[in-house]
């Protein structure tokens, strides 16, 4: 059913990385670690090097959605299993830890109350059951990663077992989110309906929007996606990641040899909503804001579509399409915002008929014809 | 909205009351406005004896503080910016200076509403008659019981007739001799007002350990007038959930039988199928405003345009995806679902900058607004009706299509086995372009058809596009009987489930089930069988 044969007919090599991945690796982490930080905190405003909270700011939350776009490229370009739902598990890792940052406003609300606000406002007089332990850090982290595993665990398990494959899985992970996303719209479902969580106070006791505990964020978002890269090759250069290739390239082949795809699929599935669950507790302290449009099918699909304009089955490609796409729908946003639909629409279009193997490929075929 | 149409009955019948001369005598309108109370109160109560509603203008001009008087002598009716003489009804001028403002106290504001509900309901007009009696069946006391029996003996008008037949028994249930309330309390079994069981429900009701009602015997009664009442209203309701959920149904159909040539019979993932929608209902919207501009008097009749230069257009639209997009990416579907979500976007935003992000206003023609009184709780909209209707039309429209015509049968054999059609000469590129093209223009159709009842707006398609694929998944690839059921079934569905447990409830839990039934069924209800490992 997936062509996608052609798109990645080289095999992975065995390494983690070669040696030129080795360098960039360490040239990414001086520059997220060090540069970045120096940069922002130590150089004073006007210099012509200092990096400006916004940038930085918008840098952390890119490099949030590069770790998605990894997580969709294990279970999309390696596994060739296209969710449409990765938004869902973005957005209960945020919720996650927005429960946590709610409760440490503590009594700084409008109302000045032990309830977060909009509790306030439907005369809600204690936390629902499932608001219990989120005042400890610890407690939501776990959340953080069960919730977002349970669920895909669940749905995958059925989905799996009963061989739902192709656009019949991407269509009814869209619904998921969809009806997840009309479930967190209600008030009555206990997370802000419409509004969401947002006027964080603290995280851990820091004020959450000094220029230090941002910088602390950033750092920790760039030592996740580092993390997450390594993790991601690590497992596609393992056996494993032989099996998920060719589940992609030829499941039927890969049962009659003997293993069952479910197990792996379930495996690549479960730990790629994780992956999303953590990103998602990375970004809503440094946004400052979650509410259900996150769930929206039309988020999820622009996951895809990062992947997609990077590059499939590369991991890189997709940190690439994450930052390109992303890039461009801050500049377009702020420049022309009337022609943001029309590019991102027109990069859908048009790297789907010309780009089957996104940026990554172009610049592959540029090294080949040199060669 | 109410209260604004009374207000304007209100100042009709003022401006009527203007032209006429009045009944009353001169003398009476000064009782009205100087007299002592017990003058002014015999007075009204001639004025509803003589049952004359002519003199409902000072009345009602009296009971809202608009009668003004010139030093004694003159009364004046002062509305708005007119200023009326209240013996005469024509208009004054010059204005005279000095004037006082009448003050009516409590007892005469009771007497005066109690009086003009009377004289309303022995007017000659029948609409005032109607309105006046919903009005006294919200708030009526027991001394109008004289008049409305009264109103009851000479009314002709049967709805009407039912209506202050329930006014009345309200009324009597409140009397002090138990026979009067047993005997209303037995007539109230006979009603189909949803109010009537609030009342029965409020005689049974306990206060501080005495029921409401002391009468054992009227109790008893009133429990079994409820049960008749309830049982007639339950079947309305139930009647009116099936219409609903029906007309959601051949909505949902509607949208989704497009979907289902296009997905089902060609295998295509078409996430722009809401947009070309969308494109209907905006078709639909620009053959309005052309209407109106150049044809004010045919405007009702521009529906039989607007369908079909929304199937065209739509339809055109499709054929220009297919041969521009789609055509180079079959067999490969999620590359398919990617290009055509790309195409959605294109749409909305050209669509954002052509029209405008806000919605725009499609109206019903005449012939479309109102409905009809099915049963007393239970109004079938004119305009859910055509739908219906429309949507069975199109139905039985597309299955001729596909088995009778020779499109029809291109199409399913090239479904059916791609390779073979095209070796005995079936031209399969313009088959895909025109089948593309007609799922499109249906979407158009429907686009068309949901101009009629909902908003019309910039995303439009994207509430539907869900929905649209989970009929066509539940109904089975590649079926139109199971598209058909599938569409009705979950409308019916929504609808119930909505009554019992809230729309955005309803709409979650008809998500889950769909999505646990394909895990059952990956093939839909209706599967073709076969015997394949992909699928």
């Amino acid at each position: 059913m997936n062509k996608l044969s052609t798109v990645n007919a080289t095999l992975p090599s065995q390494q983690l990385f070669n040696r030129r991945g080795w360098t960039g690796f360490l040239l990414a982490a001086i520059v997220l670690f060090l540069l970045v930080p120096v940069a922002n905190l130590v150089l004073p405003k006007g210099s012509a090097f200092a990096l400006s909270d916004y940038s930085v700011a918008l840098v952390g939350k890119i490099m949030c959605y590069a770790i998605v776009a990894l997580a969709m490229d294990l279970i999309w370009g390696y596994t060739g299993i296209l969710s449409l739902g990765h938004g869902l598990f973005f957005a209960l890792g945020g919720y996650a830890m927005g429960m946590y940052l709610m409760r440490s406003i503590g009594h700084d609300g409008v109302y000045q109350s032990d309830l977060p606000d909009f509790m306030v406002f439907l005369n809600w007089k204690e936390y629902p059951w499932y608001w219990h332990g989120t005042q400890h850090f610890w407690y939501a982290l776990a959340l953080v990663i069960l919730v977002p595993a349970i669920i895909a665990y669940v749905f995958g398990f059925f989905a799996f077992r009963s061989r739902i494959k192709g656009v019949y899985f991407s269509i009814i992970t869209q619904a998921l989110t969809f009806a997840a996303m009309l479930l967190f719209f209600r008030n009555d479902t206990g997370f802000g309906g419409n509004n969401g969580f947002t006027d964080f106070k603290r995280i851990l006791g820091f004020p959450i929007a000094t220029q230090a505990t941002r910088m602390a964020l950033f750092v920790l978002t760039g030592a996740v996606l580092l993390g997450t890269l390594l993790l991601g090759r690590y497992i596609v250069t393992s056996k494993l990641g032989r099996v998920l290739t060719a589940i992609r390239d030829a499941e039927s082949r890969i049962m009659f040899c003997g293993y069952n795809p479910v197990n792996y699929k379930l495996f690549i599935w479960t730990l790629s909503a994780v992956i999303c669950g953590i990103a998602g507790a990375l970004y809503v302290p440094q946004v400052g804001i979650v509410n259900p449009s996150e769930m929206s099918p039309a988020n999820s699909i622009e996951i895809a579509i990062w992947v997609a304009v990077g590059g499939r089955g590369s991991l890189i490609g997709g940190l690439l399409g994450a930052g390109i796409v992303n890039g461009a729908k801050s500049f377009f946003t702020q420049a022309f915002p009337e022609y943001w639909l029309f590019f991102l629409g027109a990069i859908f279009i048009l790297v789907t008929l010309f780009l089957p193997r996104g940026v990554i490929g172009l610049l592959d075929k540029r090294k080949q014809s040199k060669a | 909205m109410r209260t604004y149409i009374t207000i304007r009955l209100l100042s009709c019948l003022a401006l009527l009351g203007a032209q006429i001369v009045y009944a009353m005598t001169p003398e009476q309108v000064s009782t009205l406005a100087f007299g002592e109370s017990d003058q002014k109160l015999v007075v009204i109560n001639a004025l509803v004896a003589a049952g004359d509603d002519s003199a409902l203008p000072l009345l009602q001009s009296l009971a809202a503080g608009q009668v003004q008087t010139v030093e004694g002598k003159r009364v004046l009716i002062v509305r708005g910016g007119e200023v009326l003489d209240g013996v005469t009804g024509k208009p004054v001028s010059p204005v005279p200076e000095n004037v006082e403002d009448v003050i009516v106290n409590n007892r005469i504001r009771g007497e005066l509403a109690a009086a003009i509900g009377a004289l309303r309901l022995t007017s000659k007009d029948q609409a005032t008659r109607l309105q006046a009696a919903e009005e006294l069946a919200r708030s009526a006391d027991e001394s109008l019981l004289p008049l409305i029996s009264r109103a009851l003996a000479n009314e002709t008008d049967t709805n009407l007739k039912n209506r202050l037949k329930l006014v009345e028994a309200t009324l009597q249930l409140k009397s002090k001799d138990a026979a009067v309330r047993l005997a209303a309390v037995k007539m109230l079994a006979e009603s189909d007002n949803p109010n009537t069981q609030t009342l029965l429900a409020g005689l049974l009701e306990k206060h501080a350990a005495a029921y409401v009602e002391s009468d054992a015997a009227i109790r008893a009664a009133a429990e079994q007038s409820l049960k008749a009442v309830r049982a007639r209203l339950a079947w309305g309701e139930r009647l009116g959930q099936v219409f609903t959920g029906v007309s959601l149904g051949s909505i949902l159909l509607l949208a989704a039988l497009g979907l289902a040539i296009t997905y089902g019979l060609m295998g295509v993932i078409n996430m722009a199928h809401g947009e070309l929608i969308m494109v209907g209902a905006y078709t639909t919207y620009v053959v309005q405003n052309l209407f109106r501009s150049y044809a004010p008097g045919a405007f009702d009749w521009y529906l039989p345009v607007a369908v079909p230069a929304a199937f065209l257009s739509a339809g055109l639209v499709g054929a220009l995806l297919e041969r521009c997009v789609i055509r180079f990416l079959y067999g490969r579907p999620l590359e398919t679902l990617l290009a055509t979500w790309g195409i959605s976007l294109i749409l909305i935003q050209t669509v954002r900058t052509v029209f405008g992000a806000q919605n725009v206003q499609v109206e019903n023609p005449v012939w479309m607004s109102g409905g009809v009184q099915f049963l007393s709780n239970v109004v079938l909209p004119y305009s859910r009706i055509v739908i219906i209707g429309f949507a069975a039309f199109v139905v039985v429209a597309v299955w001729l299509m596909l088995s009778r015509t020779r499109l029809g049968l291109f199409v399913r054999s090239v479904t059916q086995n791609r390779a073979m059609a095209s070796c005995v000469g079936v031209p399969t590129a313009r088959v895909d372009t025109l089948a593309f093209a007609l799922g499109s223009g249906i979407a158009g159709l429907a686009g068309c058809a949901l101009s009629q009842i909902g908003n019309v707006g910039p995303d439009l398609g994207q509430s539907y596009i869900v929905d649209s694929f989970m009929v066509v998944v539940l109904g089975g690839v590649g079926q139109l009987a199971g598209t058909v059921y599938a569409g009705l079934g979950l409308g019916i569905a929504n609808k119930f489930l909505e009554g019992w447990s809230g729309a955005v409830l309803a709409k979650i839990i008809v998500l889950a089930f769909i999505i646990i039934f394909i895990q059952k069924r990956p093939q839909g209800l209706f599967a073709l069988k076969g015997r394949t490992v992909e699928t």
